[in-house]
């Protein structure tokens, strides 16, 4: 609703010059006295590129009202209980399309799910009794985010394992960089060895 | 240890392989059933139009049977129709259909035209099938003599589907 409201607004914000526009005083203004040439730059065009832009701005806008599903008629007249159905709605996979809610879902099945968790809310059900009664017919596959339970622990606790091999790796490079000491010092067959090499390079 | 650090890459790219290889055969579009094991839903569906009986949780107690949701509208559902019609004649196993979201009259046509493998049928405008977690037609479910439901499979049955694994069943449910 806030964005619907916000995206209202900016629909106003754009619909502004045109209004003047619209009014003949102003374009006289906008053309300045008479005798001066008209049309120089993008705004002395009568405003005619603000009335694009205002009617692109609107258009836009409409664009930007979050596309939802949810039909008139299905709506529930209590404002708070429509607001908890919607809650729930956001949850809950539609399993029909997979990757929308059933709130941004048109499948039949997701109308079926939405009407049910009316349904149930308006029977006196708890968020928490409708989203558990729908995960007891389709499974946690039905909730858009997955729980953390034993077979989701890999899900949840991976990107922490990956930091954890991570940070344990790092540590083991860095230590092995700390611990490079100085190599052991020459045998003395080695030493005899070196210096006749200096000797023979030695001019 | 050293040496078996180099390994590890090619250690961890075989058990991703792995994990991809086994993944390209789960079929996504088939989801595990959370009622596998659980009573089946209390519903009683009214029949079709003209019809005496309809469908009801009541009919499921003391035998084993299948359950089997399809619609007129449902294209899948007439290949399955004919394995169906197979499965009633060895008279093995009650089939029982739930005619999902579709119209009386065109599930009557349809099993005029088709023939009829069900025991009985109940209509269900949808609210029933979300009880039995069905999200596409057609979807079959075992059921066994107390009532508990032991296998789902979604999609339209097959005749090996018939052969190897719901004669099976219901053989093993039977005992």
């Amino acid at each position: 609703m806030k964005g619907y409201l916000r995206s209202f607004l900016v629909a106003l914000a754009g619909l502004d010059p045109a209004i003047h526009v619209f009014s003949r005083a102003a374009r006289k203004q906008r053309r300045g006295p008479p005798g001066q040439a008209r049309g120089r730059g993008i705004f002395g065009n009568g405003g005619r590129l603000g009335l694009i832009l205002a009617i692109a701005s609107v258009l836009f806008a409409a664009c930007a009202i979050p596309a939802h599903a949810v039909r008139p008629d299905e709506m529930l007249a209590d404002p708070a209980l429509e607001a908890r159905a919607r809650d729930i709605g956001k949850e809950l996979r539609c399993l029909v399309c997979r990757n929308q809610s059933i709130d941004d879902s048109e499948a039949d099945l997701a109308h079926d799910l939405r009407v049910l968790v009316r349904q149930r809310l308006a029977a006196g059900d708890t968020n928490r009794q409708v989203v558990d009664y729908v995960v007891s017919r389709y499974g946690d596959f039905v909730l858009l985010k997955p729980p953390f339970k034993l077979d989701t622990w890999l899900l949840w606790g991976g990107p922490a394992l990956v930091l954890l091999f991570g940070l344990w790796g790092a540590g083991r490079y860095l230590r092995r960089q700390a611990r490079v000491s100085a190599p052991p010092p020459l045998s003395p067959a080695e030493q005899q060895r070196l210096a006749r090499i200096l000797d023979e390079s030695a001019p | 240890m050293r040496r078996w650090l180099y390994l590890l890459p090619v250690l961890v790219f075989g058990l991703m392989a792995a994990g991809f290889y086994f993944g390209l055969g789960i079929d996504e579009n088939v989801l595990p059933s959370p009622l596998i094991d659980e009573e089946a839903p209390h519903f009683d569906l009214p029949p079709l139009p003209g019809r005496a009986k309809g469908f009801s949780s009541a009919d499921l107690q003391g035998h084993v049977s299948l359950v089997n949701a399809f619609a007129s509208w449902c294209a899948p559902c007439r290949e399955e129709h004919n394995v169906l019609k197979v499965l009633a004649d060895t008279k093995r196993v009650p089939i029982y259909g739930i005619d999902y979201k579709d119209k009386g009259q065109a599930a009557l046509d349809w099993i005029a035209a088709l023939g009829d493998p069900y025991t009985s049928i109940g209509a269900d405008d949808g609210q029933v099938g979300i009880e039995w977690g069905v999200y596409g037609v057609p979807e079959t479910f075992l059921v066994d003599r107390t009532g508990h439901v032991r296998y789902k499979h979604v999609g339209p049955l097959s005749a090996a589907d018939i052969d190897n694994t719901i004669l099976p069943l219901v053989g093993r449910l039977e005992q």
